[in-house]
């Protein structure tokens, strides 16, 4: 079943791809895992501590739109700007043109070899294959490219090539590369690596014919090239060879020199957390900087030196017409995304990456440059955390990128593969050649009401053997994992048996019922309501689809955009009647806030965006409005979360939902539940690693729980505390990390005497 | 004003680099104090302010810089808001000996201090409008913003000196 040209079958693909990540974790993890942690929680502070951050990425966001959209006329500019200074441009519309285009320069100039600083643009033009070919000689002079060139590999992160090494692998390294034994031989040190690679490196420079370096920017009007670098090897490769190529892709325009304030002031805060790069270089070739000529010992005329840019398109013309794609364009490739994702700090980018690039936003990018197919074994590894977003100086919406490369991987896919039993099981809006395992998780809704019909029946064949093979063998469930099971009484059934409780109500709210609230949890709800009516609310839970997250996360565009119309459709009326929207699930509030925007007409996105609430920060809205919190269960009170779960317990544990910190909304539960009298510590991972549907599938269920792992750590043993999670994913997974009931902190501000549930 | 702007750019400089301050009159004596020897610099450029008649050699060739331990160079400008020089290109070699030398020493008129990194893209800017004017043709259209020693952490952990120089001190001249 399902067998692609491959010949091998879905099973055997996804366990070797599990086994792939599981061999990239313990190979790189550890590592990546380090450094990217800490550039990670270094840039959070930055941006923390900065004033302007916000106001910057407005404006470099501003920035960027407007030079893609401009970017033709910037050619012609920067043309004009560079010739006229007395430099070449030339214009290379792909990888193997823009070789050419260097390896005439080469010939041109008599040159045999060349050095280079760090550029990733290069690396995925494959420079170094091409004048390797040729016969020339190529030196990288970054450090980390250095390591990377000496061990035959590919960088595993877009600014830190060498991140997956540690210095005792680098120090292997180089004892074998240059024979070092006994005495000579080098130890992990790192000061002692950096003075070996930088002599080695520095002898390169001294003597090379032509530097090559990449450019963060270039400036149309008046051809300046901005650097930004800590080592300083790209300010000796610009000016020590007598000939300096440039390279760049063709987004790096910006019109004019002031615009590059906004970036100059970012990019390190993003990327490495340190307020600026220790060099940032503003070149505006030629320079005027005599050529050291340290063979012949002496300082030749800047008239000597030649000057070239190369401005490579290789599909991003393409992409700048490409609705989807084109705000890829707008990154400034400084490596945030990757440092804030739980899933590439476990394994980095050798697995969540492609044929050069890594991370989130490598997914555009390679998409865009080398095709879809490149990022297909990437994309899934974005669960659609968002914490990116908050972090990516231009504002790129990043899992939007992965989910459309994800929904064109899909309708892309070999038709043979059309299955009639998932297919006529799941009828949707995507094409026949959609993954099983996909359009389970995309369909969960349909599934949830069938099964909902004869719930002790569903569960019994979600949770048997023979239905735990079906599901690991059609579907691509982890068999390791059990698909939480369905409720005996939906949370709209209670509610319509129990009927609103609250006498002379302030206000009347809907209780959106999510698919897992509605059909798994129905718990949540109640304790919603509860509260809810304790804050004098009538509540109302009127029928209401699923957000449209569930396909919307495995890449299924069109299914979510009917989801989202049909659920705008179900609450029009109750916003009619000045009702608010209260919402459980964090996912879904992400849903209606963000993703909505794409999905449905402005009007009504901003309506339901407007009214719709987070629980605990409605909550946290109503007694700032002089609800009273002794309404509520008080620390050490009896609550709907029941004794057998600690609930005498005054400290909380709490993990935020990942998508609920990009909306800025943590801090109204713990505000919450400390005016309730709890001292709460929160975690400081991105991510649970659950991340809806991704736990469960078999090729990523080990990532999964490696992340879960990171979580348990940061949050430690949890005795004697009660640990409190806002999302559904999140309680599922730290229930199965700390093996116990996991309650929504709704739950644990319920009073118990509202009714157990 | 001024030394307001010196105090809160010495501040923000902080451990990046050593600032000393001086005036032309004690320039010579500041300069050898702060230099190891071998020592290369380039023209300074300010009026009254000159490496004659100190321990720093001006002729530079490739030689000379690869034995220099020390770099003396001028700064064009410095950014009170990141302690950041701008390091002008020039045709003497600035960027080379602000480079190659293991200490560089950059001296700082304490007029040519400008807030933050608006101010500083504005004058940059500036050097390029200026370009019709020939006699305002010392204002470069290539420069550095250097800020402290270069610095790696491919190797593992934060080391400072790679490329670069390892260490970075600042002349500031009140006076001018």
């Amino acid at each position: 079943m399902s067998s692609e040209k491959d010949g091998r079958t879905s099973t055997e693909r996804r366990e070797a791809m599990a086994a792939r990540l599981q061999a990239v974790m313990e190979q790189d993890g550890e590592s990546i895992g380090r450094i990217t942690r800490t550039a990670n929680q270094l840039s959070a502070y930055a941006y923390d501590q900065f004033d302007a951050t916000e106001q910057l990425r407005t404006e470099g966001r501003t920035i960027k739109e407007d030079a893609i959209e401009k970017l033709p006329s910037l050619l012609d500019q920067v043309h004009e700007a560079v010739e006229s200074n007395g430099g070449t441009v030339h214009l290379a519309s792909s990888a193997e043109d823009a070789n050419r285009i260097i390896r005439e320069i080469m010939a041109g100039e008599d040159a045999e070899t060349l050095v280079k600083s760090k550029s990733m643009t290069t690396e995925e033009l494959a420079v170094n294959e091409a004048l390797e070919t040729a016969g020339y000689d190529v030196f990288e002079t970054d450090l980390g490219e250095f390591v990377i060139q000496l061990a035959d590999e590919k960088p595993s992160h877009l600014i830190g090539p060498a991140m997956h090494k540690s210095s005792d692998d680098i120090a292997e390294l180089f004892n074998e590369t240059y024979g070092l034994t006994g005495e000579d031989a080098l130890s992990g040190n790192p000061h002692e690596l950096t003075a070996f690679a930088r002599e080695k490196v520095g002898e390169r420079i001294r003597q090379a014919d032509v530097g090559m370096t990449g450019a963060n920017f270039v400036v149309a009007e008046t051809g300046t090239l901005m650097l930004v670098t800590n080592e300083g090897n790209a300010r000796k490769t610009a000016v020590t060879p007598p000939t300096h190529i440039a390279v760049a892709g063709i987004e790096k325009l910006v019109p004019s020199i002031t615009d590059l304030q906004p970036f100059t002031e970012l990019i390190a805060r993003a990327g490495t957390g340190q307020d600026l790069t220790s060099y940032i270089s503003l070149l505006t070739p030629p320079v005027e900087t005599p050529i050291p000529d340290f063979e012949e010992n002496t300082l030749r005329p800047a008239t000597d030196r030649e000057f070239h840019l190369i401005l490579v398109d290789n599909g991003r013309m393409a992409m700048r017409e490409d609705e989807q794609l084109r705000e890829t364009l707008y990154c400034i490739r400084c490596g945030a995304c990757s440092n804030s994702c739980a899933n590439f700090q476990k394994m980095g980018g050798h697995a969540f990456g492609g044929k050069t690039y890594t991370g989130g936003i490598g997914t555009g990018w390679e998409a865009g440059v080398y095709g879809t197919d490149s990022a297909a074994d990437m994309g899934d590894l974005c669960t659609g955390c968002s914490r990116c977003v908050p972090r990516c100086p231009v504002k790129i919406d990043i899992p939007w990128i992965n989910t459309v490369v994800r929904d064109r991987l899909n309708r892309g896919r070999d038709p043979e593969t059309f299955d009639l039993l998932v297919d006529g099981l799941t009828p949707d809006e995507e094409p026949t050649g959609l993954d099983p395992q996909k359009r389970l998780f995309g369909n969960i809704e349909r599934l949830a009401t069938l099964g909902s019909y004869a719930p002790r029946l569903s569960n019994a064949a979600i949770t048997s053997q023979p239905g735990r093979w079906v599901l690991s063998k059609f579907f691509g469930v982890d068999p390791d994992r059990t698909l939480p099971t369905l409720a005996t009484e939906s949370l709209r059934e209670w509610y319509g048996a129990r009927g609103p409780q609250v006498t002379d109500p302030a206000r009347d709210v809907v209780l959106y019922p999510d698919l897992y609230t509605e059909y798994f949890n129905p718990a949540r709800g109640k304790a919603a309501v509860a509260v809810l009516e304790a804050l004098n609310c009538r509540v109302y839970i009127p029928p209401v689809p699923e957000s449209g997250r569930a396909p919307l996360s495995q890449g299924m565009v069109e299914t979510a955009t009917v989801q989202a119309e049909a659920v705008n459709s179900a609450l029009i009326s109750q916003l009619d009647r000045g009702r608010d929207v209260v919402v459980i699930e964090p996912s879904d509030l992400a849903m209606f806030r963000g993703e909505y925007e794409r999905l449905l007409p402005a009007a009504s996105f901003s309506r339901l965006a407007e009214n719709s609430y987070e629980i605990l920060e409605f909550v946290s809205a109503l007694l700032t409005e002089g609800e009273s919190i002794d309404a509520l269960a008080m620390a050490g009170e009896p609550s709907a979360v029941g004794t057998d779960r600690g609930e005498e317990s005054t400290t909380i544990a709490y993990h935020s939902h990942c998508q609920q910190r990009t909306l800025g909304l943590e801090s109204p539960t713990t505000d919450v539940l400390t005016k309730a009298g709890y001292t709460v510590r929160t975690s400081s991972v991105e991510c649970c690693g659950m991340a809806g549907s991704f736990g469960y599938k078999q090729e990523y269920a080990g990532v999964s729980q490696a992340v879960g792992e990171q979580l348990a750590d940061d949050l430690g043993d949890g005795a004697g505390e009660l640990i409190v999670a806002s999302g559904t994913s999140c309680q599922e997974q730290l229930g199965w990390l700390y093996d116990r009931k996991v309650p929504h902190p709704v739950e644990v501000l319920a009073p118990a005497s509202t009714g157990r549930m | 004003m001024t030394t307001e702007r010196v105090d809160s750019f010495i501040s923000a400089v902080g451990a990046t680099a050593t600032v000393h301050t001086s005036t032309v009159d004690h320039f010579i004596e500041t300069v050898t104090d702060v230099i190891t020897e071998p020592a290369i610099g380039t023209a300074i450029g300010l009026d009254g302010v000159s490496l004659d008649n100190t321990p720093v050699e001006t002729d530079l060739t490739p030689a000379t810089l690869a034995e220099a331990r020390t770099g003396v160079t001028p700064a064009a400008y410095a950014l009170t808001e990141y302690g950041s020089l701008a390091i002008p290109t020039d045709s003497d070699g600035t960027e080379l000996v602000s480079l190659y030398t293991s200490r560089h020493v950059a001296v700082l008129p304490a007029s040519q201090i400008v807030p933050d990194m608006k101010a500083a893209y504005e004058r940059f800017a500036d050097s390029f409008s200026m370009d019709s004017a020939p006699e305002q043709d010392e204002i470069p259209t290539t420069q550095v913003f250097a800020t402290g020693p270069s610095a790696t952490a491919d190797m593992g952990t934060l080391v400072q000196g790679v490329h670069g120089p390892d260490e970075v001190q600042i002349i500031l001249v009140e006076d001018r």
